[in-house]
Protein backbone atom coordinates (compact mmCIF):
# COMPACT_ATOMS: atom_id res chain seq x y z
CA UNK A 1 0.00 0.00 0.00
CA UNK A 2 1.46 3.41 -0.91
CA UNK A 3 2.11 5.83 1.92
CA UNK A 4 -0.40 8.65 2.41
CA UNK A 5 2.40 11.13 3.00
CA UNK A 6 6.03 10.61 2.21
CA UNK A 7 8.84 13.13 2.63
CA UNK A 8 12.24 12.48 1.06
CA UNK A 9 15.29 14.56 1.87
CA UNK A 10 13.18 17.44 3.12
CA UNK A 11 15.07 20.64 3.86
CA UNK A 12 13.49 23.82 5.19
CA UNK A 13 14.80 27.28 5.99
CA UNK A 14 13.59 30.64 7.27
CA UNK A 15 15.67 33.09 5.27
CA UNK A 16 19.28 32.10 5.91
CA UNK A 17 18.48 30.00 8.94
CA UNK A 18 18.26 26.36 7.99
CA UNK A 19 16.01 24.33 10.24
CA UNK A 20 15.55 20.96 8.57
CA UNK A 21 18.54 19.16 7.07
CA UNK A 22 17.08 16.50 4.81
CA UNK A 23 14.60 14.38 6.72
CA UNK A 24 12.60 11.36 5.53
CA UNK A 25 9.34 10.28 7.05
CA UNK A 26 6.12 8.50 6.24
CA UNK A 27 2.49 8.65 7.31
CA UNK A 28 0.58 5.50 6.38
CA UNK A 29 -2.90 5.58 4.88
CA UNK A 30 -5.12 5.83 7.95
CA UNK A 31 -2.10 5.73 10.27
CA UNK A 32 -0.83 8.00 13.01
CA UNK A 33 2.77 9.19 12.88
CA UNK A 34 4.25 11.02 15.84
CA UNK A 35 7.06 13.55 15.48
CA UNK A 36 8.89 13.89 18.76
CA UNK A 37 11.75 16.03 19.92
CA UNK A 38 12.81 18.91 22.12
CA UNK A 39 12.01 22.58 21.60
CA UNK A 40 13.69 23.89 18.47
CA UNK A 41 14.19 20.45 16.95
CA UNK A 42 12.16 21.43 13.89
CA UNK A 43 8.84 19.69 14.57
CA UNK A 44 6.62 22.68 13.82
CA UNK A 45 8.76 23.53 10.80
CA UNK A 46 8.22 20.02 9.48
CA UNK A 47 4.45 20.53 9.50
CA UNK A 48 4.89 23.94 7.88
CA UNK A 49 7.12 22.42 5.23
CA UNK A 50 4.45 19.86 4.35
CA UNK A 51 1.94 22.71 3.91
CA UNK A 52 4.20 24.93 1.85
CA UNK A 53 4.39 27.59 4.55
CA UNK A 54 8.20 27.73 4.47
CA UNK A 55 10.81 27.53 1.74
CA UNK A 56 11.74 23.88 1.20
CA UNK A 57 13.92 21.57 -0.80
CA UNK A 58 13.38 17.88 -1.30
CA UNK A 59 10.24 15.97 -2.08
CA UNK A 60 6.85 15.66 -0.41
CA UNK A 61 4.35 13.20 -1.86
CA UNK A 62 0.68 13.00 -0.95
CA UNK A 63 -0.89 9.76 -2.09
CA UNK A 64 1.88 9.41 -4.67
CA UNK A 65 1.58 12.95 -6.12
CA UNK A 66 4.20 15.60 -5.45
CA UNK A 67 2.96 18.55 -3.44
CA UNK A 68 6.22 20.31 -2.54
CA UNK A 69 6.46 23.79 -4.04
CA UNK A 70 2.69 24.20 -4.27
CA UNK A 71 0.81 27.02 -2.57
CA UNK A 72 -0.55 26.44 0.92
CA UNK A 73 -4.16 26.93 -0.18
CA UNK A 74 -3.75 24.38 -2.98
CA UNK A 75 -2.29 21.83 -0.58
CA UNK A 76 -5.29 22.41 1.70
CA UNK A 77 -7.58 21.84 -1.27
CA UNK A 78 -5.84 18.48 -1.86
CA UNK A 79 -7.04 17.35 1.56
CA UNK A 80 -4.33 18.36 4.02
CA UNK A 81 -5.81 20.00 7.11
CA UNK A 82 -3.31 21.67 9.39
CA UNK A 83 -4.06 22.68 12.97
CA UNK A 84 -1.06 24.96 13.49
CA UNK A 85 0.56 25.99 16.74
CA UNK A 86 -1.62 28.67 18.26
CA UNK A 87 -4.52 26.66 16.76
CA UNK A 88 -5.18 29.01 13.83
CA UNK A 89 -8.66 29.86 15.07
CA UNK A 90 -10.35 32.98 13.72
CA UNK A 91 -10.78 34.54 17.15
CA UNK A 92 -12.87 37.48 15.90
CA UNK A 93 -15.41 35.21 14.23
CA UNK A 94 -18.07 33.02 15.80
CA UNK A 95 -17.77 29.26 16.28
CA UNK A 96 -20.34 28.85 13.50
CA UNK A 97 -18.31 30.98 11.11
CA UNK A 98 -15.11 29.11 11.97
CA UNK A 99 -16.82 25.84 11.12
CA UNK A 100 -18.20 27.26 7.87
CA UNK A 101 -14.68 28.32 6.94
CA UNK A 102 -13.46 24.79 7.62
CA UNK A 103 -15.77 23.56 4.86
CA UNK A 104 -14.94 26.54 2.62
CA UNK A 105 -13.48 24.50 -0.22
CA UNK A 106 -16.24 21.89 -0.22
CA UNK A 107 -19.16 22.02 -2.60
CA UNK A 108 -20.51 18.55 -1.94
CA UNK A 109 -23.80 17.87 -0.19
CA UNK A 110 -22.32 15.98 2.73
CA UNK A 111 -21.21 19.07 4.62
CA UNK A 112 -24.27 19.01 6.89
CA UNK A 113 -23.73 15.35 7.69
CA UNK A 114 -20.04 16.05 8.36
CA UNK A 115 -21.05 18.86 10.73
CA UNK A 116 -23.29 16.48 12.64
CA UNK A 117 -20.46 13.95 12.97
CA UNK A 118 -18.14 16.71 14.19
CA UNK A 119 -20.71 17.74 16.79
CA UNK A 120 -20.79 14.05 17.77
CA UNK A 121 -17.11 14.23 18.60
CA UNK A 122 -17.34 17.68 20.21
CA UNK A 123 -20.86 18.18 21.60
CA UNK A 124 -19.76 21.31 23.48
CA UNK A 125 -19.24 23.19 20.22
CA UNK A 126 -22.94 22.94 19.42
CA UNK A 127 -23.76 24.81 22.63
CA UNK A 128 -21.20 27.48 21.82
CA UNK A 129 -22.17 27.87 18.19
CA UNK A 130 -23.03 31.60 18.34
CA UNK A 131 -20.15 32.55 20.63
CA UNK A 132 -17.11 34.50 19.47
CA UNK A 133 -14.29 31.95 19.14
CA UNK A 134 -11.91 34.12 21.17
CA UNK A 135 -14.10 33.72 24.24
CA UNK A 136 -13.88 29.91 24.30
CA UNK A 137 -11.72 28.18 26.86
CA UNK A 138 -8.39 26.73 25.74
CA UNK A 139 -9.76 23.18 25.53
CA UNK A 140 -12.80 24.33 23.58
CA UNK A 141 -10.59 26.28 21.20
CA UNK A 142 -8.51 23.17 20.55
CA UNK A 143 -11.70 21.23 19.88
CA UNK A 144 -12.87 23.95 17.52
CA UNK A 145 -9.54 23.86 15.70
CA UNK A 146 -9.75 20.09 15.17
CA UNK A 147 -13.43 20.33 14.23
CA UNK A 148 -12.66 23.01 11.66
CA UNK A 149 -9.86 20.89 10.22
CA UNK A 150 -12.15 17.85 9.98
CA UNK A 151 -14.74 19.78 7.99
CA UNK A 152 -12.17 20.17 5.20
CA UNK A 153 -12.75 16.41 4.67
CA UNK A 154 -9.02 15.81 4.98
CA UNK A 155 -7.04 12.76 3.95
CA UNK A 156 -4.28 13.95 6.23
CA UNK A 157 -4.54 15.86 9.48
CA UNK A 158 -1.50 17.75 10.75
CA UNK A 159 -1.72 18.49 14.47
CA UNK A 160 0.78 20.77 16.17
CA UNK A 161 0.94 20.23 19.94
CA UNK A 162 -2.74 19.64 20.59
CA UNK A 163 -1.95 19.27 24.31
CA UNK A 164 -0.28 22.66 24.59
CA UNK A 165 -1.47 24.70 27.57
CA UNK A 166 -4.34 22.38 28.43
CA UNK A 167 -5.25 20.67 31.71
CA UNK A 168 -4.30 16.94 31.81
CA UNK A 169 -7.91 15.76 31.90
CA UNK A 170 -8.79 17.76 28.81
CA UNK A 171 -5.67 16.53 27.03
CA UNK A 172 -6.75 12.96 27.74
CA UNK A 173 -10.22 13.66 26.35
CA UNK A 174 -8.82 15.27 23.19
CA UNK A 175 -6.40 12.41 22.55
CA UNK A 176 -9.20 9.88 22.96
CA UNK A 177 -11.26 11.79 20.41
CA UNK A 178 -8.28 12.00 18.04
CA UNK A 179 -7.96 8.24 18.13
CA UNK A 180 -11.68 7.86 17.38
CA UNK A 181 -11.40 10.35 14.50
CA UNK A 182 -8.47 8.42 13.08
CA UNK A 183 -10.41 5.15 13.14
CA UNK A 184 -13.88 6.34 12.18
CA UNK A 185 -12.94 8.86 9.49
CA UNK A 186 -9.98 6.89 8.17
CA UNK A 187 -7.89 10.05 8.18
CA UNK A 188 -4.12 9.84 8.54
CA UNK A 189 -2.56 11.96 11.27
CA UNK A 190 0.87 13.53 11.57
CA UNK A 191 1.15 14.49 15.20
CA UNK A 192 3.72 16.83 16.70
CA UNK A 193 3.78 16.55 20.45
CA UNK A 194 5.96 17.49 23.42
CA UNK A 195 4.16 14.96 25.56
CA UNK A 196 5.96 11.93 24.15
CA UNK A 197 4.37 9.24 26.31
CA UNK A 198 0.90 10.36 25.29
CA UNK A 199 1.82 10.60 21.61
CA UNK A 200 3.41 7.15 21.58
CA UNK A 201 0.24 5.63 23.03
CA UNK A 202 -1.84 6.53 19.98
CA UNK A 203 0.81 6.58 17.22
CA UNK A 204 1.86 3.61 15.11
CA UNK A 205 5.04 5.19 13.77
CA UNK A 206 7.32 7.66 15.48
CA UNK A 207 10.26 9.81 14.48
CA UNK A 208 12.64 11.52 16.85
CA UNK A 209 13.94 14.86 15.65
CA UNK A 210 17.05 16.56 16.95
CA UNK A 211 18.17 19.93 15.54
CA UNK A 212 16.63 19.30 12.15
CA UNK A 213 17.72 15.69 11.70
CA UNK A 214 15.97 12.42 12.41
CA UNK A 215 17.95 10.52 15.01
CA UNK A 216 15.60 7.61 15.47
CA UNK A 217 12.60 6.18 13.69
CA UNK A 218 10.51 3.08 14.03
CA UNK A 219 7.23 1.62 15.24
CA UNK A 220 5.88 3.57 18.19
CA UNK A 221 5.70 0.42 20.30
CA UNK A 222 9.44 -0.11 19.91
CA UNK A 223 10.33 3.38 21.07
CA UNK A 224 7.98 2.98 24.00
CA UNK A 225 9.88 -0.10 25.04
CA UNK A 226 13.38 1.28 24.43
CA UNK A 227 14.41 2.64 27.78
CA UNK A 228 17.63 4.32 26.64
CA UNK A 229 15.85 6.41 24.00
CA UNK A 230 13.10 7.28 26.43
CA UNK A 231 15.60 8.39 29.06
CA UNK A 232 17.97 10.31 26.84
CA UNK A 233 15.54 11.93 24.42
CA UNK A 234 12.03 11.81 25.76
CA UNK A 235 12.58 12.43 29.44
CA UNK A 236 10.16 9.95 30.95
CA UNK B 1 -34.59 76.02 14.45
CA UNK B 2 -35.36 75.44 10.79
CA UNK B 3 -31.78 76.23 9.97
CA UNK B 4 -30.53 73.72 12.53
CA UNK B 5 -32.70 70.90 11.18
CA UNK B 6 -31.64 71.79 7.67
CA UNK B 7 -27.96 71.68 8.66
CA UNK B 8 -28.32 68.33 10.42
CA UNK B 9 -30.15 66.71 7.50
CA UNK B 10 -27.71 67.97 4.93
CA UNK B 11 -24.91 66.87 7.28
CA UNK B 12 -26.35 63.37 7.21
CA UNK B 13 -26.42 63.50 3.41
CA UNK B 14 -22.74 64.44 3.08
CA UNK B 15 -22.02 62.15 6.05
CA UNK B 16 -23.25 59.26 3.92
CA UNK B 17 -20.55 60.09 1.36
CA UNK B 18 -17.92 60.18 4.09
CA UNK B 19 -19.27 56.95 5.52
CA UNK B 20 -18.89 55.21 2.14
CA UNK B 21 -15.32 56.41 1.63
CA UNK B 22 -14.51 55.63 5.28
CA UNK B 23 -15.79 52.11 4.70
CA UNK B 24 -13.58 51.79 1.62
CA UNK B 25 -10.58 52.93 3.68
CA UNK B 26 -11.37 50.51 6.51
CA UNK B 27 -11.83 47.56 4.16
CA UNK B 28 -8.30 47.94 2.85
CA UNK B 29 -6.95 48.86 6.27
CA UNK B 30 -8.35 45.72 7.86
CA UNK B 31 -6.80 43.49 5.23
CA UNK B 32 -3.41 45.19 4.93
CA UNK B 33 -3.05 47.57 7.90
CA UNK B 34 -2.36 50.35 5.45
CA UNK B 35 -4.46 53.42 4.68
CA UNK B 36 -4.93 53.86 0.96
CA UNK B 37 -4.20 57.58 0.51
CA UNK B 38 -5.17 57.29 -3.14
CA UNK B 39 -8.74 56.19 -2.35
CA UNK B 40 -10.10 59.69 -2.97
CA UNK B 41 -8.23 60.30 -6.22
CA UNK B 42 -9.27 56.88 -7.52
CA UNK B 43 -12.89 57.87 -6.80
CA UNK B 44 -12.44 61.19 -8.62
CA UNK B 45 -11.06 59.35 -11.65
CA UNK B 46 -14.06 57.00 -11.55
CA UNK B 47 -16.42 59.98 -11.42
CA UNK B 48 -14.80 61.34 -14.59
CA UNK B 49 -15.39 57.98 -16.24
CA UNK B 50 -19.06 58.23 -15.24
CA UNK B 51 -19.29 61.74 -16.68
CA UNK B 52 -17.67 60.61 -19.93
CA UNK B 53 -20.12 57.73 -20.25
CA UNK B 54 -23.09 60.02 -19.55
CA UNK B 55 -21.85 62.55 -22.10
CA UNK B 56 -21.43 59.71 -24.59
CA UNK B 57 -25.18 59.25 -24.37
CA UNK B 58 -25.67 56.46 -21.83
CA UNK B 59 -28.52 56.89 -19.39
CA UNK B 60 -27.46 57.88 -15.87
CA UNK B 61 -28.01 54.54 -14.15
CA UNK B 62 -26.41 52.52 -16.94
CA UNK B 63 -23.35 54.78 -16.73
CA UNK B 64 -23.45 54.48 -12.94
CA UNK B 65 -23.43 50.68 -13.06
CA UNK B 66 -20.75 50.61 -15.74
CA UNK B 67 -18.60 52.97 -13.68
CA UNK B 68 -18.92 50.69 -10.66
CA UNK B 69 -17.80 47.69 -12.71
CA UNK B 70 -14.91 49.57 -14.36
CA UNK B 71 -13.75 50.90 -10.98
CA UNK B 72 -13.99 47.43 -9.46
CA UNK B 73 -11.76 46.01 -12.19
CA UNK B 74 -9.38 48.96 -11.80
CA UNK B 75 -9.11 48.28 -8.05
CA UNK B 76 -8.45 44.58 -8.62
CA UNK B 77 -5.77 45.38 -11.20
CA UNK B 78 -4.03 47.88 -8.91
CA UNK B 79 -3.82 45.27 -6.17
CA UNK B 80 -2.61 42.54 -8.50
CA UNK B 81 -0.07 44.64 -10.39
CA UNK B 82 1.13 47.28 -7.93
CA UNK B 83 0.37 46.19 -4.39
CA UNK B 84 1.04 42.47 -4.60
CA UNK B 85 4.80 42.84 -5.14
CA UNK B 86 4.76 45.12 -2.07
CA UNK B 87 3.12 42.50 0.17
CA UNK B 88 6.21 41.97 2.32
CA UNK B 89 7.74 45.41 1.87
CA UNK B 90 8.37 47.70 4.83
CA UNK B 91 5.56 50.10 5.69
CA UNK B 92 7.28 53.18 4.25
CA UNK B 93 7.55 51.55 0.84
CA UNK B 94 3.82 50.90 0.83
CA UNK B 95 3.11 54.47 1.91
CA UNK B 96 5.32 55.62 -0.95
CA UNK B 97 3.28 53.54 -3.41
CA UNK B 98 0.02 54.94 -2.03
CA UNK B 99 1.24 58.52 -2.39
CA UNK B 100 2.54 57.73 -5.86
CA UNK B 101 -0.89 56.34 -6.78
CA UNK B 102 -2.50 59.50 -5.44
CA UNK B 103 -0.29 61.71 -7.61
CA UNK B 104 -0.71 59.48 -10.65
CA UNK B 105 -4.51 59.41 -10.46
CA UNK B 106 -4.73 63.13 -9.76
CA UNK B 107 -2.47 63.93 -12.73
CA UNK B 108 -4.18 61.48 -15.08
CA UNK B 109 -7.59 62.97 -14.20
CA UNK B 110 -6.29 66.47 -14.97
CA UNK B 111 -4.42 65.39 -18.09
CA UNK B 112 -7.27 63.48 -19.69
CA UNK B 113 -10.29 65.44 -18.49
CA UNK B 114 -8.84 68.92 -17.88
CA UNK B 115 -8.48 71.00 -14.75
CA UNK B 116 -11.58 73.15 -15.27
CA UNK B 117 -14.41 72.59 -12.82
CA UNK B 118 -17.26 70.64 -14.37
CA UNK B 119 -20.87 70.17 -13.35
CA UNK B 120 -22.04 66.63 -12.77
CA UNK B 121 -25.67 65.60 -13.23
CA UNK B 122 -27.82 64.31 -10.39
CA UNK B 123 -30.25 61.48 -11.17
CA UNK B 124 -32.71 62.88 -8.64
CA UNK B 125 -35.31 65.64 -8.83
CA UNK B 126 -33.41 68.71 -7.69
CA UNK B 127 -35.68 71.59 -8.60
CA UNK B 128 -37.93 71.56 -5.56
CA UNK B 129 -36.99 70.99 -1.91
CA UNK B 130 -38.53 68.03 -0.11
CA UNK B 131 -39.61 67.12 3.42
CA UNK B 132 -41.02 70.54 4.16
CA UNK B 133 -38.14 72.29 2.48
CA UNK B 134 -35.40 70.83 4.67
CA UNK B 135 -33.57 68.72 2.09
CA UNK B 136 -33.04 68.76 -1.64
CA UNK B 137 -34.03 65.84 -3.79
CA UNK B 138 -30.38 65.06 -4.41
CA UNK B 139 -29.55 64.99 -0.71
CA UNK B 140 -32.41 62.59 -0.05
CA UNK B 141 -31.56 60.45 -3.08
CA UNK B 142 -27.83 60.25 -2.38
CA UNK B 143 -28.50 59.37 1.27
CA UNK B 144 -30.75 56.56 0.07
CA UNK B 145 -28.07 55.35 -2.36
CA UNK B 146 -25.35 55.37 0.29
CA UNK B 147 -27.62 53.53 2.73
CA UNK B 148 -28.34 50.89 0.09
CA UNK B 149 -24.60 50.56 -0.59
CA UNK B 150 -23.73 50.26 3.09
CA UNK B 151 -26.51 47.73 3.69
CA UNK B 152 -25.46 45.65 0.68
CA UNK B 153 -21.86 45.62 1.85
CA UNK B 154 -22.98 44.56 5.32
CA UNK B 155 -25.16 41.74 3.96
CA UNK B 156 -22.38 40.63 1.61
CA UNK B 157 -19.82 40.31 4.39
CA UNK B 158 -22.28 38.83 6.93
CA UNK B 159 -24.18 36.34 4.86
CA UNK B 160 -22.21 35.18 1.85
CA UNK B 161 -19.53 32.54 1.62
CA UNK B 162 -17.23 34.90 -0.25
CA UNK B 163 -17.78 37.68 2.28
CA UNK B 164 -16.90 35.34 5.13
CA UNK B 165 -13.77 34.22 3.27
CA UNK B 166 -12.74 37.85 2.74
CA UNK B 167 -13.17 38.58 6.45
CA UNK B 168 -11.19 35.46 7.37
CA UNK B 169 -8.40 36.44 4.98
CA UNK B 170 -8.25 39.92 6.55
CA UNK B 171 -8.27 38.71 10.15
CA UNK B 172 -5.86 35.82 9.83
CA UNK B 173 -4.25 35.29 6.41
CA UNK B 174 -2.14 32.30 7.49
CA UNK B 175 -5.12 30.36 8.84
CA UNK B 176 -7.23 31.39 5.86
CA UNK B 177 -4.71 29.72 3.53
CA UNK B 178 -4.87 26.58 5.66
CA UNK B 179 -8.61 26.23 4.99
CA UNK B 180 -7.98 26.71 1.28
CA UNK B 181 -8.89 30.39 0.85
CA UNK B 182 -6.95 32.16 -1.91
CA UNK B 183 -5.90 35.09 0.25
CA UNK B 184 -4.27 37.07 -2.56
CA UNK B 185 -7.50 37.11 -4.54
CA UNK B 186 -9.54 38.07 -1.48
CA UNK B 187 -7.28 41.09 -1.10
CA UNK B 188 -7.74 41.99 -4.75
CA UNK B 189 -11.52 41.68 -4.40
CA UNK B 190 -11.34 43.96 -1.37
CA UNK B 191 -9.50 46.56 -3.46
CA UNK B 192 -12.09 46.18 -6.19
CA UNK B 193 -14.98 46.65 -3.77
CA UNK B 194 -13.30 49.64 -2.13
CA UNK B 195 -12.74 51.25 -5.54
CA UNK B 196 -16.36 50.55 -6.51
CA UNK B 197 -17.72 52.06 -3.30
CA UNK B 198 -15.45 55.08 -3.79
CA UNK B 199 -16.81 55.50 -7.32
CA UNK B 200 -20.39 55.55 -6.03
CA UNK B 201 -19.42 58.11 -3.38
CA UNK B 202 -17.76 60.24 -6.06
CA UNK B 203 -20.86 60.18 -8.28
CA UNK B 204 -23.07 61.11 -5.33
CA UNK B 205 -20.94 64.00 -4.12
CA UNK B 206 -19.98 65.46 -7.51
CA UNK B 207 -23.34 67.23 -8.11
CA UNK B 208 -22.85 69.06 -4.78
CA UNK B 209 -19.16 70.01 -4.86
CA UNK B 210 -18.63 69.95 -8.67
CA UNK B 211 -16.07 67.81 -10.43
CA UNK B 212 -12.39 68.71 -10.63
CA UNK B 213 -9.24 66.58 -10.24
CA UNK B 214 -8.98 67.49 -6.55
CA UNK B 215 -12.64 66.95 -5.77
CA UNK B 216 -12.09 64.12 -3.27
CA UNK B 217 -9.05 65.55 -1.46
CA UNK B 218 -11.08 67.25 1.26
CA UNK B 219 -13.63 64.46 1.33
CA UNK B 220 -10.93 61.90 1.94
CA UNK B 221 -9.80 63.94 4.94
CA UNK B 222 -13.33 64.04 6.40
CA UNK B 223 -13.72 60.32 5.69
CA UNK B 224 -10.43 59.54 7.37
CA UNK B 225 -11.58 61.57 10.37
CA UNK B 226 -14.82 59.58 10.36
CA UNK B 227 -12.99 56.26 10.13
CA UNK B 228 -10.71 57.21 13.01
CA UNK B 229 -13.59 58.55 15.09
CA UNK B 230 -15.53 55.31 14.81
CA UNK B 231 -12.48 53.08 15.01
CA UNK B 232 -10.36 52.35 11.96
CA UNK B 233 -10.52 48.61 12.66
CA UNK B 234 -14.31 48.57 12.81
CA UNK B 235 -16.42 48.94 9.63
CA UNK B 236 -19.62 49.81 11.51
CA UNK B 237 -17.72 52.36 13.58
CA UNK B 238 -16.24 53.91 10.45
CA UNK B 239 -19.70 54.24 8.89
CA UNK B 240 -21.20 55.85 12.00
CA UNK B 241 -18.09 58.03 12.32
CA UNK B 242 -18.55 59.17 8.72
CA UNK B 243 -22.14 60.24 9.38
CA UNK B 244 -21.10 61.93 12.63
CA UNK B 245 -18.34 63.88 10.89
CA UNK B 246 -20.81 65.00 8.22
CA UNK B 247 -23.14 66.42 10.86
CA UNK B 248 -20.31 67.93 12.93
CA UNK B 249 -18.85 69.53 9.81
CA UNK B 250 -22.15 71.10 8.78
CA UNK B 251 -23.08 72.34 12.24
CA UNK B 252 -19.56 73.58 12.94
CA UNK B 253 -19.43 75.30 9.58
CA UNK B 254 -22.78 77.00 10.15
CA UNK B 255 -22.53 78.00 13.78
CA UNK B 256 -18.93 77.69 14.96
CA UNK B 257 -16.08 78.35 12.57
CA UNK B 258 -17.68 79.35 9.29
CA UNK B 259 -17.35 77.54 5.96
CA UNK B 260 -13.75 78.62 5.35
CA UNK B 261 -12.44 76.78 8.38
CA UNK B 262 -14.64 73.66 8.05
CA UNK B 263 -11.79 71.45 6.91
CA UNK B 264 -9.85 72.22 10.08
CA UNK B 265 -12.67 70.51 11.98
CA UNK B 266 -11.65 67.25 10.32
CA UNK B 267 -8.08 67.75 11.49
CA UNK B 268 -9.26 68.65 14.99
CA UNK B 269 -11.28 65.43 15.10
CA UNK B 270 -8.30 63.39 13.89
CA UNK B 271 -5.96 64.87 16.49
CA UNK B 272 -8.54 64.65 19.27
CA UNK B 273 -9.27 60.97 18.57
CA UNK B 274 -5.58 60.09 18.41
CA UNK B 275 -4.93 61.86 21.71
CA UNK B 276 -8.01 60.78 23.67
CA UNK B 277 -9.00 57.37 22.31
CA UNK B 278 -6.76 56.07 19.52
CA UNK B 279 -8.88 52.96 18.99
CA UNK B 280 -11.92 55.13 18.15
CA UNK B 281 -15.38 55.09 19.69
CA UNK B 282 -16.32 51.57 18.61
CA UNK B 283 -12.86 50.13 18.13
CA UNK B 284 -12.09 47.55 20.77
CA UNK B 285 -9.48 44.93 21.39
CA UNK B 286 -10.41 41.34 20.59
CA UNK B 287 -11.41 39.35 23.62
CA UNK B 288 -9.24 36.35 24.07
CA UNK B 289 -8.81 33.66 26.66
CA UNK B 290 -5.93 31.25 26.84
Amino acid sequence: MPALLEAKGLHAAYGDIRVLHGIDFVVDEGGITALLGANGAGKTTTLRAVCGMVRTQGEVHLGGARIDGRATEDIARLGVAHVPDGRGTFLELTVEENLRLGAYTRRDRQVDAARERVFGYFPKLRERIRQQAGTLSGGEQQMLAIARALLLKPRLLLLDEPSFGLAPLIVKEIFAIMRRINREEGVGILLVEQNASLALQIADRAYLLETGRIVFSGPAAEIRKDESIRRSYLGY
Amino acid sequence: MDGLIHQILSGIATGGIYASVALALVMIYQATHHVNFAQGEMATFSTYIALTLIQAGLSYWVAFAATFVISFVMGVLIERVLMRPMANAPILSSVGVFIGLLLIFSSISGWIFGYTIKTFPSPFETSKPLLGGYVSGHELGSTAVTLVVLLSVYLFFRHTRLGLAMRAAAYNPASARLVGIRVGWMLALGWGLAAGIGAIAGCMVAPIVFLDPNMMAGILLYSFAGALLGGIGNPLGAVLGGFAVGVIENLGGAYLVGTELKLTLALVIIVAVLVVKPSGLLGKAVQSRV
